[in-house]
């Protein structure tokens, strides 16, 4: 298996004191910011950007997995504790989560959530693993359309067919191709989008767009709604040792939670909702009590859920890893981590990266272990987390957001940008559009052009390149029907249940 | 399916999405100005920098008529977000925190803004005791300012707090190196 042997060499990597450390750090800071309601993953690695410049590529990852993996563990405490879910990942551990804590079995909801994460994230790491030189083998064969065409597939995926509407999800898509497009073209050099400044001709950092949006629109929606519906902290009862018969009705959900998640997450549409959304829904069905759903809680309801969320949260750093892709918003200021070293994640990383990859691979693992010990024997201290008022958590949301944008060319022009941004965060938190297309757009969108114009250089000009080419022309036909099926299925169902009787009336 | 449809509960526009949906055209309208301004080198006539803005605005221009036409159908903000009465004073307070702190950081520096900001947010948020919400901010906004610039090396606005703490802190890394 040279697999088990990359693996052991990439423990090798991640063993060592410093990188522990990191790692230790990342899953402490993940799990705080996931706790925090207002803070997200996206925006604590955007705002750990800068780091890149002072540290080897391995201790920035190994950083930011851990922050990704900890606010995962930490969301599901908030989301139990409190029924404020903080990412639409725990919307649904919040369901039966936050009703078990209620009546007064808080402890076994969080106990069920941590130990369900760490085996579904072992198994979705361990996925990742064994799946990533898979897909390797088979990218290789990709050329400039089908990687092309690969992009358009999720930009359809993660922006028309995940959430409420494909028209609103495709405007934030397009919000961020702009944003994206800003500065200078780097194959011509020509700049665009500037409006004739020097300012905009570096373009808009992804720092400045994911703090604009998460941290100050967030903020900015938190305190419009001041006076709507405070929540309030359940304290926390019931041992977090599970008992044999809630340890009997947990292991199953784990792990069919962790195969529901896994593939979702690895294909190229990411997102975690649908996997646990689904999850809940097949616990429902199968629990032997159905009595508990929506009334007590049923532990099968939190056990399912937020394992298929971790295993879809290891998912979607297969094609990270190995195509590039970012299919949530988390993966794409990874991505750009990746840029700021210069490194380009596709099918060669795995060779060329060796340390890096296995050493991240690795440092899951581990990350995993310690977490289950964060927030299971240390969960007092997150709780404690949850009593920062309001007001000052939000007040110092904003100066961290200063910091980390001020700091990278200390201009105001640069807070300026931030704020509209803020402006329009805030818009689309109350209008319903999707935050995180924004920035996959931004991140993914000058790479799509890059390998569209590859293409087209390529054949000479020829646009035929992206359908006569089986594989892209097979990719693009799966973006149409992920664009319009849904809209024809529900047409055709319109039409065949009101039809009949629109008959009497047109004759 | 048409707007006027007769038999539908007259759908009632609604203004805050349209005028979302018609500042999308607008956004659209910039973007057609700003590709037009792109100098196109004969060379790269095939696929230059252009096809994809015109890509791009095109897409923006469809899905702009496509909100606009949602909102004259009647919108589709959540109910939910309807219901909840915007706080427009603790908004506008904390909208003032915000350029109090871009108007100031660069005559105070970082730190000095920054405890502004604070102050205002909280009060903004409905924190009374605005002492103790300085203090914080104060603690706060030195962390933040030294746990960037001197750990990650980013370069932040230095004012007058922050150039006699680091005079102190050189200082005494200097004695301790002895």
């Amino acid at each position: 298996m040279e697999t088990l042997g990359h693996l052991a060499h990439g423990f090798s990597v991640a063993f060592t004191p410093v990188n522990l450390l990191w790692c230790l750090l990342g899953t402490t800071l993940g799990t705080a910011i996931g706790v925090l309601p207002g803070l997200g993953p996206a925006l604590t690695i955007a705002l750990l950007l800068p780091i890149t410049y002072q540290v080897a590529p391995e201790a920035s990852f190994i950083l930011f997995a851990g922050i990704y993996y900890g606010a995962m563990y930490g969301g599901s405490t908030t989301s139990i504790l409190l029924n404020t879910p903080g990412e639409s990942a725990t919307i649904v551990t919040a369901l039966e989560g936050n009703r078990m804590a209620r009546s007064g079995r808080g402890g076994a909801a969080l106990a069920t959530s941590a130990i369900g994460s760490f085996v579904a994230g072992t198994i979705g790491t361990m996925g990742v693993a064994f799946l990533a030189p898979v897909v390797v083998k088979f990218a290789l064969a990709f050329g400039p359309a089908e990687y092309f065409s690969l992009m358009v597939l999720a930009f359809i995926t993660v922006s028309a067919v995940l959430g409420s509407s494909s028209v609103r999800g495709l405007t934030s898509l397009f919000a961020g191709f702009v944003i994206g497009m800003i500065g200078v073209d780097l194959q011509t050099g020509q700049p665009r989008f500037t409006f004739g400044t020097n300012e905009l001709l570096d373009g808009v950092d992804v720092i400045i767009a994911a703090v604009g949006l998460f941290a100050v629109g967030e903020t900015l929606y938190m305190a419009s709604r001041r006076y709507a519906g405070k929540d309030e902290i359940v304290p926390l009862k019931g041992s977090l040792y599970m008992t044999a018969a809630e340890w009997g009705r947990s292991w199953k959900p784990w792990l069919r939670g962790a195969a529901i998640g896994f593939p979702i997450g690895a294909m190229p549409a990411g997102g975690a909702e649908i996997p646990t959304f689904l999850s809940y829904a097949i616990e429902k069905k199968l629990s032997k009590h159905k009595e508990e759903f929506g009334t007590v809680g049923a532990i099968e309801g939190v056990a399912g859920p937020e394992a298929a969320n971790n295993a879809s949260a290891a998912g979607v750093l297969v094609p990270m890893l190995t195509l590039g892709l970012p299919t949530s918003a988390t993966a794409a200021i990874m991505l750009s981590a990746f840029q700021s070293y210069g490194i380009n994640p596709g099918p060669l990383l795995l060779t060329t990266q060796g340390d890096l990859v296995w050493g991240l691979i690795a440092s899951l693992f581990i990350a995993n272990v310690i977490l289950v010990i964060l927030n299971l024997p240390l969960i007092g201290l997150w709780v404690r987390l949850l009593k920062i008022p309001a007001p000052q958590l939000y007040a110092g949301i904003l100066v961290f957001a200063t910091v980390g944008t001020y700091g990278i060319s200390q201009s105001p022009i640069d807070l300026v940008i931030l704020y509209l941004l803020g402006a329009a965060g805030f818009l689309m938190r109350r209008f319903d559009f999707p935050t995180a297309p924004v920035i996959i757009g931004m991140i993914l969108g000058p790479l799509a052009e890059t390998q569209f114009r590859r293409a087209m250089t390529i054949s000479n000009g020829d646009w035929s390149v992206f359908y006569t080419h089986k594989l892209s022309l097979t990719l693009l036909t799966l973006a149409f029907i992920g664009l319009a099926g849904p809209h024809i299925w529900a047409f055709i169902e319109h039409r065949r249940r009101r039809g009949p009787e629109h008959v009497p009336g047109d004759a | 399916m048409s707007t006027s449809d007769p038999q539908a509960a007259a759908p009632r526009l609604a203004m805050p999405e349209l005028l979302i949906g018609v500042g999308l055209l607008a956004c659209a309208g910039a973007v057609a100005w700003q590709t037009l301004a792109i100098p196109v080198s004969p060379l790269y006539s095939k696929v230059g920098p252009t096809v994809f803005p015109y890509i791009t605005m095109t897409g923006m221009i469809v899905l702009s008529l496509l909100l606009i036409l949602a909102a004259l159908r009647g919108g589709w903000q959540p109910e939910e977000e309807k219901e909840t009465p915007t706080d427009w004073k603790a908004m506008g307070i904390v909208v003032i925190g915000l350029v109090a702190n871009l108007v100031l950081i660069q005559p105070l520096g970082f730190t000095a803004a920054s405890v502004i900001m604070f102050v205002l947010v909280c009060y903004g948020f409905g924190s009374k005791r605005t002492l103790r919400d300085a203090v914080l901010g104060l603690i706060l906004a030195l962390a933040a300012y030294f746990g960037f610039a001197r750990a990650l090396g980013v370069n932040i606005g230095a004012g007058f707090i922050e150039n006699q703490l680091n005079t102190v802190i050189d200082a005494f890394i200097t004695v301790l190196r002895g």
